[in-house]
């Protein structure tokens, strides 16, 4: 296993992944949080694994298949699910604009 | 209405004889909740009004003489789905999102006429051992309103113990319904991993989530857990197999006569001492009551928490890309574009503890870093599987304490996340290889005078050993029946 610090750098490489932010004076203490539990990660290098299969699930149960066919919401069932979007206009979600034009000719 | 003075049974024979009706029992049930969670806080929303309505049309139909929960009140932790009624993962992402469906297990208990007195507290997103990662408040523990009720189904656990409700589901993704459960005094079930469907239950580490039940006693959870188990085309995980009337199948002749017992070392010898004092007098009993109980060993218990915590997180951080302000929950108000919206919104929306856990997962699972910890604690959870499975070749169940220590102090342990994930110790390894296990109240510190759980394990798809076992333990003890006093000392 690499080394058991994780560095400044890479937590803000890790929270740019997981679109997440850390404050300047926060990512310090944050750092050394994450750095002592994944030190504690570390103790597992003492396990020996060789030739065992990664278990992923606990379920004997695979690939189950449904019927590939859309089911059509009621309109009652729409205007619920479009009562929890944050910003919502005419039936549709509405976002920002997708591209800064601040950037433009960048 | 004091639910320490009945069980389901005797409140459905009530129910059914019309010495009191569904109205009068919710009314009494909203009454006693407004008494007392003042200072528990068990509660993050109440129903009142949907569910006086409820009872008040299950009166009008009368009340279902095979069904045990019909008009009964009973809680639904926070992170399952409830049509039209606020479901908010304790998150301020969710704050106000209101779910346009039931979760399957409220489907059934919808079905079997049971009334929802509301949601109960957890730490967010289910992640965390007291309910103080809750983004509203912390629930304090009935038995000492200074301690934690455990977690994340800490609300859950709280109403039980407060005598609120005579049960209230969990889920228990790495020891989340029983660790509350020894924690509160009550009684917590986590089923096999596919005995229950996970459909609406809000994701946090698929292959380990799995809901059940708080309840004041063993019978009242054999039955409400059979009551929502059973395969779901919802949820391609949830098992085929037939579910068993457990409830009817309890043994009544109190004896665990030829009961293989294996007891782990590491589910032993290193308990405070006021919880090993408790455990070694309840594995004498049920000895005394002709079960066979040995020492054994699951060398493996203490790399289950560090797996459980790179699994779960990984998990957690796939599942939780969803919350990204756009569909539903909360947005960001600032956000110039499009990532700003994901940025700021997750930022601003998810707590510190969730965001740990992501930061964990997404690293576990980065390039680079994938098969030095992702891989690596996937194989060490086979082995801790294997582990398990070869004890059973040779025992029926295992039995140890459920944590280590009683509820701690609020504000004990908030700062000090690895010491907190140790409190898991002794329930991730059950959750990674999808085993059944309960906690049952086994006494009381000679320390604090606060609940310690015994924790029964038994083999895939065998919760009816498990309740067996528990239900002869409870019958042949008192502590079931002890009822914390609010406010004074227990």
């Amino acid at each position: 296993m690499m080394a058991s610090k994780i560095t400044k750098q890479q937590v803000e490489h890790v929270a740019e992944l997981a679109k997440l932010e850390f404050p300047k004076d926060e990512l310090g203490k944050f750092t050394t949080q994450l750095g002592s539990i994944i030190d504690m990660f570390e103790d597992l290098t003492a396990v020996d694994t060789d030739g065992v299969e990664p278990m992923t699930s606990a379920t004997d149960r695979v690939n189950v298949m449904r019927e590939d066919k859309a089911v059509k919401a009621t309109k009652e069932e729409t205007e619920a699910l479009l009562k929890n979007a944050p910003d919502e206009d005419g039936g549709y979600i509405r976002v920002p604009v997708i591209i800064d034009e601040s950037e433009d000719g960048e | 209405m004091d639910f320490y003075q009945t069980d389901l049974s005797q409140l459905h024979n009530d129910l059914v004889n019309k010495k009191i009706s569904a109205s009068e029992l919710t009314k009494a049930t909203f009454d006693h909740i407004k008494a007392n969670d003042d200072q528990v806080k068990a509660f993050l929303t109440l129903n009142e009004d949907a569910a006086t309505k409820c009872a008040q049309e299950i009166d009008d139909a009368g009340i279902a003489a095979d069904q045990l929960v019909s008009g009964v009140p009973l809680a639904v932790k926070d992170n399952i789905l409830t049509k039209g009624l606020t479901t908010t993962a304790a998150s301020k992402i969710l704050e106000n999102f209101n779910p346009v469906y039931d979760a399957t297990v409220v489907d059934k208990l919808n079905q079997a006429g049971f009334i929802n007195v509301g949601k109960t507290n957890l730490d967010e997103f289910a992640m965390g051992s007291s309910t103080e990662n809750s983004a509203f408040f912390t629930t304090h523990n009935p038995w000492d309103l200074t301690r934690v009720p455990g977690g994340s189904s800490g609300g859950s656990a709280a109403a039980v113990a407060a005598g609120d409700v005579l049960g209230a589901l969990g889920t228990d993704t790495g020891g989340s319904i029983r660790m509350p459960a020894s924690f509160n005094g009550v009684v917590g079930m986590k089923p096999t991993y596919g005995r229950v469907s996970r459909w609406g239950i809000i994701a946090f580490g698929s292959s380990f989530d799995q809901v059940g039940w708080l309840t004041r006693t063993v019978k009242d959870n054999a039955y409400l857990t059979a009551l929502i188990a059973g395969n779901d085309k919802h949820d391609m995980t949830s098992s085929l197999k037939e579910v068993p009337d457990w409830a009817a199948h309890l043994n009544d002749d109190t004896s665990v006569k030829g009961l293989k017992i294996a007891v782990p070392k590491e589910y032993y010898d290193d308990l405070n001492d006021d919880v090993k004092k408790v455990v070694k007098a309840a594995l004498d009993h049920l000895e005394s009551l002709g079960a066979t109980v040995d020492k054994v060993s699951l060398p493996r218990t203490k790399y289950g928490v560090p797996a459980y915590y790179i699994l779960a997180s990984s998990e957690a951080s796939s599942n939780l890309q969803r919350y990204d302000g756009i569909r539903y929950g909360f947005r960001a108000k600032d956000a110039k574009n499009l990532d700003e919206v994901y940025v700021k919104s997750r930022t601003e929306g998810f707590g510190e503890e969730v965001k740990r856990r992501i930061m964990l997962g997404t690293f576990s699972l980065s390039a680079g870093f994938y098969d030095a910890y992702f891989n690596k604690a996937a194989k060490v959870r086979r082995l801790i599987a294997q582990d398990f499975y070869k004890v059973f070749e040779n025992y029926d169940l295992i039995i140890g304490a459920t944590g280590a220590t009683t509820a701690f102090k609020i504000g004990a342990e908030i700062d000090d996340p690895k010491t907190m994930y140790m409190n898991d110790v002794l329930t991730v390894p059950v959750n990674m290889a999808g085993l059944p296990a309960m906690s049952v109240p086994a006494g009381f510190s000679e320390k604090n005078g606060m609940p310690v759980g015994l924790q029964i394990i038994g083999k895939p798809f065998d919760e009816q050993t498990i309740y067996n076992a528990g239900y002869v333990f409870e019958q042949t003890t008192d502590f079931h029946k002890k009822a914390p006093k609010l406010g004074g000392q227990n």
